[in-house]
């Protein structure tokens, strides 16, 4: 691969080459699904929760390299995270994981931020006795 | 891995006779064709040659009607603010089909902002232009008609010969973009009635660096870079020798091969079709089918339930160049203009894909594609929510609805119901 040129860094192009965490989850207890209104980009991400911590989660995104890529890296980073810790999620995180993306492309990052938080939204609503001790998430800033 | 090069509308690789034929200007011959001694006649010989083989190409009466500017957008730049320029006294307004080249729509938007006004002519579903619009849109101060030959999108082939006849009834200068279609179909500015056309030899296995722009010798032309006096005043700067002259050698090669390229591309474009229709359910080609309406080196396709630039990517990756016009792909993150203008259902138009014959593709490159393609699909398919929530009758088909299912759009529309991150 020495001589190949790519559009975007080896770890992007990794994670969109070999995606990690793709799919769906059986039985999921909280599951996101947003699009970017900017270019029609769809993500949607499953969780499995157990005792207020992220024990799987799972992607599928309608959108390009670097979307797949930043749904991929984000389902990576969140396993194991508490659902305040995952609240507090930025998009900059999978950004710095992925070695960076071409300014053009960040939004592919907020729009992984947004799924995994419908995905926790969604889990509050079906268990709201663990709402108690979450932060309200912030609104997302562009 | 297998290599297929189907992106011949972005660039095409030097014919090795061009290549051999530029050679000796870039060393022994680099004269300048302004100066009198014998470095610049010898060049200027040879830049008259060059002209001869790029009139014979497009049948022009003479080689003082072609122009050598740098390439397509300066010609495209040139003929369009040098006409309207040229014609402001009298008249300010300009007629263009919806689906030009951003090279002409970004020329015609500059001068809007000067003061001119300019008709966009839709287009139907396949692209082409309505010539009853075109007609209306005409008013006593329209001074410049542009209207592509062949779009260089979706391959539509515009009537080009009946807006040229309305355009000399009407007394108003016609120019006529050829980008898409000099060196693989008949260019004849004539019987197009056309008063400017403009075409990059980079196109048909040219060198870049060298764009062609025709004009008839009564249309009125202002400069448009200031400076010396060559190409007869029309464009100022030093040629690019070397470039004019393999520009040339490829105009004479493609004036001989013509038939043979139009018809070889014709039948890979109806393979690769019906190969991709076959084996890939829910895809659609865009534009006009392959036949006397459309470029036969054009295939343009939408690909439902997944997006064109991760298509690209894996098309890459496993040897096949190709190009998109996805909003993922535009820097601006907007969907090709063309695109827009046939109609097409947004959700389609993301899962855009512009696959482009040349001469050296072969049937085997052709099959390996249509593999190939099938594979990634299934793919990206694979990781797709929308394709699942199609499987489950969620969501409907733009393609084949099955009457299950709210639409793509009104799906992504729901799913986007948050306030939407900057963009």
């Amino acid at each position: 691969m020495s001589d190949t040129y790519t559009l975007y860094n080896s770890t992007v192009m990794d994670h969109f080459m070999n995606p990690r965490n793709m799919g769906d989850l059986k039985d999921a207890d909280g599951v996101g699904e947003v699009g970017a209104a900017a270019c029609g980009d769809i993500m949607k991400i499953s969780l499995k929760i157990k005792g207020g911590r992220i024990e799987d989660a799972r992607f599928k995104t309608f959108g390009c390299g670097s979307a797949i890529a930043s749904s991929s890296m984000a389902t990576e980073l969140i396993k194991g995270r508490t659902i305040e810790e995952a609240m507090n999620f930025s998009n900059q995180e999978v950004v710095e994981a992925l070695g960076g993306l071409p300014p053009v492309k960040i939004h592919c990052s907020v729009l992984a931020e947004e799924a995994l938080k419908a995905a926790l939204e969604d889990y509050v609503k079906r268990n709201p006795e663990s709402a108690a001790p979450v932060a309200k998430p912030e609104p997302v800033s562009a | 891995m297998r290599n297929v090069y189907l992106d011949h509308q972005s660039a095409t690789p030097l014919l090795p006779e061009a290549f051999e034929a530029m050679r000796p200007f870039f060393t022994e011959y680099f004269g300048n064709a302004s100066s009198l001694h014998q470095h610049g006649l010898r060049v200027r010989d040879a830049l008259k040659t060059a002209r001869q083989h790029q009139a014979a190409l497009i049948h022009a009466e003479s080689e003082e009607e072609i122009f050598f500017t740098s390439d397509g957008t300066e010609s495209a730049n040139l003929a369009i603010k040098g006409v309207a320029y040229a014609n402001e006294r009298k008249g300010k307004h300009l007629v263009v089909s919806a689906t030009e080249h951003p090279s002409v729509m970004n020329s015609v938007e500059f001068l809007e902002k000067q003061g001119w006004t300019c008709t966009r002519v839709p287009v139907d579903s396949q692209g082409f232009l309505s010539l009853d619009a075109l007609r209306g849109a005409l008013t006593p101060q329209t001074v410049l008609v542009a209207v592509h030959h062949v779009n260089h999108d979706i391959g539509t082939i515009q009537p080009v010969a009946d807006v040229g006849r309305i355009c000399t009834e009407a007394g108003i200068p016609l120019y006529v973009d050829c980008e898409a279609s000099a060196g693989w179909l008949p260019v004849d500015v004539r019987a197009m009635g056309a008063s400017l056309v403009s075409y990059s030899p980079h196109r048909f296995y040219g060198p870049k660096g060298v764009g062609v722009l025709y004009r008839h010798r009564r249309a009125r032309l202002v400069s448009i870079l200031h400076g010396g006096v060559q190409e007869g005043g029309r464009r100022a700067g030093t040629e690019n020798i070397p470039a004019i002259v393999g520009a040339g050698v490829a105009a004479e090669v493609a004036a001989r091969e013509l038939d043979g390229r139009a018809s070889h591309v014709a039948g890979l474009q109806q393979r690769l079709w019906q190969g991709l229709l076959q084996r890939i359910p829910y895809i659609k080609l865009n534009g006009p089918v392959p036949g006397p309406g459309r470029a036969p080196n054009n295939i343009n396709i939408s690909t439902e339930f997944i997006e064109g630039e991760g298509q690209l990517l894996l098309c890459d990756l496993n040897g096949i160049a190709v190009a998109s016009g996805s909003s993922c792909v535009s820097k601006s993150l907007k969907i090709s203009h063309v695109l827009a203008a046939i109609g097409l259902d947004h959700a389609l138009a993301q899962g855009n894909l512009i696959l482009t014959l040349g001469k050296d593709n072969t049937e085997t490159d052709v099959d390996y594609v249509i593999e190939t393609f099938a594979k990634i699909v299934g793919k990206l398919r694979g990781m797709s929510p929308m394709w699942d929530e199609f499987e489950r009758g969620v969501i409907d088909s733009v393609i084949a609805p099955r009457g299950i299912g709210r639409s793509f759009s009104e799906h992504a529309a729901a799913v986007s119901g948050k306030p939407a991150h900057g963009s």
